[in-house]
């Protein structure tokens, strides 16, 4: 008999959610986390629950990102209901378009999005200069935005924190500095995972894969599909200003203790979180032509995290064939996707099974 | 309550808040508020709450001042300097615009 219900493998943005989402169903779970020499995806995160811009030529991931969005306030009161930890989520983000020629891409995206999804669920509103400047009075000289009600933000950091002390308020079982080496396929069912100095870990019915990079390895090695590669983004932190940006302009946001996130790069790089000058200086000036007045205020600090992507930048759940009970999944959208993850992904574990509606997120998609 | 316990330097004298104040060539900013029972260094910004240094290593940002010439600066970064002026960093609104 295994001492768990569930091993969930990594204990960031989705495998807190898991675990969460778990113990919160009555699972016996315990989330095996590395040390803090990991690569953090989590604590590199901008923080925003975003819908705009996703999921065009796939409308199961933007359907999938517009359900997170109806039900992550719900999901955040429930997590402040344990922990007594605000996520400061407000709903509301602007793109802007910096020319007209930008801002009109962006309509065809949403468009595009619209048409695919055949519903009018995905409602957008589309403001020119002079209504985003009543709305926006801080804006520089730009074209104008998008804007929908489903987008907003929160605090990452504060949201990686509360699933995990949720989890635990529940019975669940975290274990830091316990870096997964392989796991083991039991005879008679189940599976038994192994650390890095070959000691056993746990032994679990289920297995959730959900180590982010570490993932990549761990399913080779269960001949388990799961491309994804790293995508490097690099941020910068204003100092601490008064409250005047209520809501995120995507790579422009104002934090709930008052410095600005000024973000958006994507890099190819490897396991690399350096930052580099001419990247943050792109940054900077594209942040900066959206928003003059943040020329005149001091960085604080940068640093690179790493995405976790795949080949088409949409999520993979996917359980394993020849061993059920063998889950792995990867996303990058760890903040958005949270209460889908927590309230939805839980459930497929526990059943035993990934529901036809969510099948185009299985990797098979990319060898057609 | 915090105490020099080792004499660092000559004496330099600097201006917090219009007022003059000594301290030691070579103290940092900050340990010289502190030297001088300066505790309240700020007022952040998202809440009003008064703030003071907390890790002195350069980390956690509440020792925040205005340097003239200089602008918003971590105090325990900052080495005092004779004629240096300081201010208290407030809760100001993004300069020159308004919201």
């Amino acid at each position: 008999m295994a001492e768990y219900d569930v091993c969930v493998i990594g204990g960031g943005l989705l495998g807190s959610a898991f675990g969460w989402g778990l113990v919160r169903e009555g699972q016996r779970c315990v989330v095996l986390d590395e040390g803090d020499g990991a690569i953090r995806t989590a604590r590199g995160n901008f923080g925003l629950v975003w819908l705009q811009s996703k999921g065009r030529g796939m409308p199961e991931y933007a359907r999938w990102t517009l359900e997170a969005t109806r039900i992550w306030g719900g999901f955040a009161d429930e997590l402040k209901d344990i922990t007594g930890i605000d996520l400061h989520y407000a709903k509301g983000g602007y793109n802007i378009g910096a020319d007209e020629a930008e801002l009109a891409q962006m309509v065809a995206n949403l468009n595009q999005i619209q048409s695919e999804m055949g519903d009018d669920a995905y409602d957008y509103e589309v403001l020119d200069q002079a209504r985003l400047k009543r709305e926006m009075p801080l804006v520089g000289d730009v074209a104008g935005a998008t804007y929908t009600a489903h987008d907003g933000h929160c605090n990452p950091l504060l949201l990686l924190r509360a699933m995990q002390q949720a989890f635990q308020a529940k019975g669940g079982a975290y274990r830091p500095n316990s870096g997964v080496r392989s796991v083991e396929i039991l005879p008679g069912g189940g599976f038994r995972i192994l650390g890095q100095n070959g000691a056993e870990l746990a032994r679990a019915a289920k297995v959730v894969l959900s180590a982010g990079h570490g993932s990549a390895r761990l399913a080779k090695d269960l001949g388990i599909d799961l491309p994804i590669h790293p995508e490097q983004g690099q941020v910068l932190v204003t100092e601490k200003v008064a409250p005047v940006m209520p809501h995120p302009a995507m790579s422009v946001r104002q934090t709930d203790n008052g410095s600005f996130l000024l973000g958006a790069s994507k890099k190819e790089v490897d396991l690399d979180t350096r930052t580099d000058l001419e990247t943050l200086a792109t940054i900077a000036a594209s942040c900066i032509r959206l928003f003059p007045f943040l020329g005149r205020l001091r960085l604080q600090r940068a640093w690179g995290a790493l995405r976790v992507m795949t080949p088409d930048g949409h999520p993979v759940y996917q359980q394993s064939e020849s061993h059920p009970g063998l889950f792995s999944f990867a996303c990058h959208s760890g903040v958005t996707l949270a209460a889908c993850h927590a309230l939805h992904v839980s459930k497929w574990v526990i059943d035993g099974t990934i529901p036809d509606t969510y099948s185009a997120f299985h990797p098979r998609r990319f060898h057609v | 309550m915090f105490k020099r316990l080792v004499d660092i330097g000559t004496p330099v004298t600097f201006d917090f808040e219009g007022r003059p104040l000594t301290a030691q060539a070579g103290d940092s900013l900050a340990s010289a508020l502190l030297a001088n029972g300066v505790l309240d260094f700020r007022q952040a910004p998202e809440d009003g709450t008064v703030r003071g240094p907390h890790c002195m290593i350069g980390n956690c940002f509440e020792c925040l001042v205005e340097v003239e010439g200089l602008g918003t600066r971590q105090a325990c970064r900052e080495r005092v300097r004779d004629g240096l002026k300081v201010r208290r960093h407030s809760g100001r609104p993004v300069p020159g615009e308004q919201p």
